[in-house]
């Protein structure tokens, strides 16, 4: 099975306030990797350090290293701009841009200079049929994507990230807010995604991460405690603190 | 005795109504005073003739020239730079001795009283930089004169963009200009427009800075080098000499309706621009 990100001793802090204490970890290429844990526990500083949008946060320092398609991603030559094209992610908080669903999702391939009418339609189209939105927003293209609902404002932006054509969707706790129809429709759209796409899952949702994950780990105050197939973890975990946090006794 | 929560309720709604109508009323009795004394004089002809004998008779047409030119000269160098600061100090830089000491400035700058950049004007783009009294000299003066209200409104306007916005055009591979021409000055338009027509409304009114640096001709400036005269100048050397309130309020009434009219612009293109941006 073919490593698409390794972390290797990956540690984070925002002053001296350790968030992750010396991560490794690897995930497969084309399938969907879960990471739970408690609040707290680095998992979405984690994925954050995947397309270097940790650097806009303050003062925080990194040591470690971590290997997208063996290059480092933490080396100072890389180009993050071209990074977060390969690397898309999707928020916990839908967050739409104050324009038309249209120039929503066509933001980021307008930054790529993809401007030719035909070729940017037939992109939006499909990045809106794959995250599941197209039947539902496809008349009104025009119209603000700040009238959406919720579950569908983040299936705009999964749409929206998918529009980048990238080969890995990190998605930061994306059901948080959102209702079980509206989740069970990204699900649904996440299991199709797979094929083309590696994905890693940022979940408080145990059983979210159970029904749709093929790898899991498990996270607990900066550290990996568990990390296997998402059957082994979840059946027959080797460490008693996943087993507790999976049945819920704290988290 | 206590007084009913709903009475006070009603008191202080009665107290505000009342305010608001004072506050408007005024600005209606103003805008009434000069429509009724200057209409009787308002013509075609007053705007597109050129004033004789000081002013006495004739139209103001060198003056509404004057005006235009130095207003919205001042605005277009004024608001490139001006804006362009406010995003320095947002977007690109942290909060440092140095930008304290730029804003500290700015505020400082915004409470000076005009004439004392007439002054500074005078003494430095007329007299030292020998442009003499003209154009160039009242456009250089008007718009460091304004640039600290622009700065201040758009980094207001820029401040309130949410963070969220930036982190995600940032996640959609948008560089830092991307992000900050797609993304921040859209949502801050309004309130940066707002700078602007607070601008246009000072240097339309100017007389003392004006003076001092364009000077008072009542001749059609041709270039920038040549004197000239604003309404807001020739209203005041009308009505202060003594050579025809009728041509004064006339005057004022051409003034106050110009900036009526800039503002419905302004803000009508401002409608266009964000409906699409919502």
């Amino acid at each position: 099975m073919d490593i698409k990100i390794r972390t290797e001793e990956l540690r984070l802090s925002f002053g001296k306030r350790e968030i992750l204490k010396g991560v490794t970890v690897d995930v497969y290429k084309n399938k969907i990797t879960g990471f739970m844990g408690p609040a707290g526990s680095g998992k979405s500083s984690l994925i954050s350090i995947m397309n270097r949008m940790i650097d806009f946060e303050e003062n925080a320092t990194i040591s470690g290293r971590v290997f997208i398609d063996g290059e480092d991603i933490l080396d100072g030559e890389i180009d993050e701009v071209h990074l977060r094209r390969r690397v898309g992610m999707v928020f916990a908080v839908p967050i739409p841009l104050p324009r038309s669903i249209f120039d929503n999702i066509a933001y980021g391939p307008r930054l790529k200079n993809k401007n030719s009418g035909r070729e940017l339609r037939s992109l939006v189209q499909e990045s809106l049929k794959k995250a599941f939105l197209w039947d539902e927003v496809k008349d009104r293209l025009n119209s603000s994507a700040l009238k959406l609902s919720g579950g569908q404002q983040q299936r705009l932006c999964l749409a929206r990230t998918l529009a980048l054509e990238p080969e890995i969707i990190l998605l930061d706790e994306p059901c948080s807010g959102l209702d079980p129809i509206s989740t069970a429709k990204i699900e649904e759209a996440l299991n199709e995604l797979k094929k083309e796409y590696t994905i890693v899952l940022v979940s408080n949702n145990t059983k979210q991460i159970a029904r749709i994950t093929d790898y899991a780990a498990f996270f607990y105050m900066g550290t990996l405690i568990e990390y296997g197939t998402t059957e082994k973890v979840f059946t027959n975990p080797s460490e008693r603190k996943t087993e507790d946090y999976i049945q819920g006794k704290f988290g | 005795m206590r007084i009913s929560p709903n009475f006070v309720d009603k008191i202080v709604k009665i107290g505000l109504n009342f305010q608001a109508f004072f506050t408007v009323g005024i600005l209606i009795a103003i805008v009434a005073v000069i429509f009724f004394k200057g209409s009787p004089y308002l013509n075609l002809e007053f705007i597109f003739s050129s004033p004789e004998d000081m002013g006495r008779h004739g139209g103001i047409f060198s003056t509404i020239i004057g005006t235009i030119f130095l207003v919205l000269l001042s605005i277009f160098i004024a608001t490139p730079l001006g804006v362009g600061t406010a995003i320095f100090l947002t977007e690109y830089t942290k909060e440092s001795w140095f930008t304290k000491i730029i804003r500290f400035g700015v505020e400082s700058l915004a409470g000076i009283p005009s004439i004392l950049y007439g002054l500074f004007g005078f003494i430095f783009f007329v007299v030292k930089l020998g442009m003499g009294w003209s154009l160039m000299a009242g456009v250089l003066t008007i718009t460091i004169m304004i640039l600290p209200t622009i700065i201040r409104t758009s980094e207001e306007a820029v401040k309130t963009v949410p963070r969220n916005l930036r982190i995600v055009s940032y996640s959609l591979s948008a560089t830092k200009w991307e992000t900050v021409t797609k993304v921040v000055l859209p949502s801050a338009g309004p309130g940066i427009l707002t700078g602007i027509m607070l601008s246009v409304g000072r240097a339309v009114g100017e007389t003392a800075a004006v003076i001092f640096t364009m000077g008072s001709s009542l001749r059609l400036p041709t270039s920038l080098m040549d004197s000239g005269r604003t309404m807001a100048v020739h209203f005041y050397i009308l009505a202060r000499e003594g050579i025809s309130m009728e041509k004064a309020y006339a005057t004022a009434l051409v003034l106050v309706l110009s900036i009526l009219f800039i503002n419905i612009i302004a803000y009508y293109i401002m409608n266009k621009v964000t409906s699409k941006y919502s």
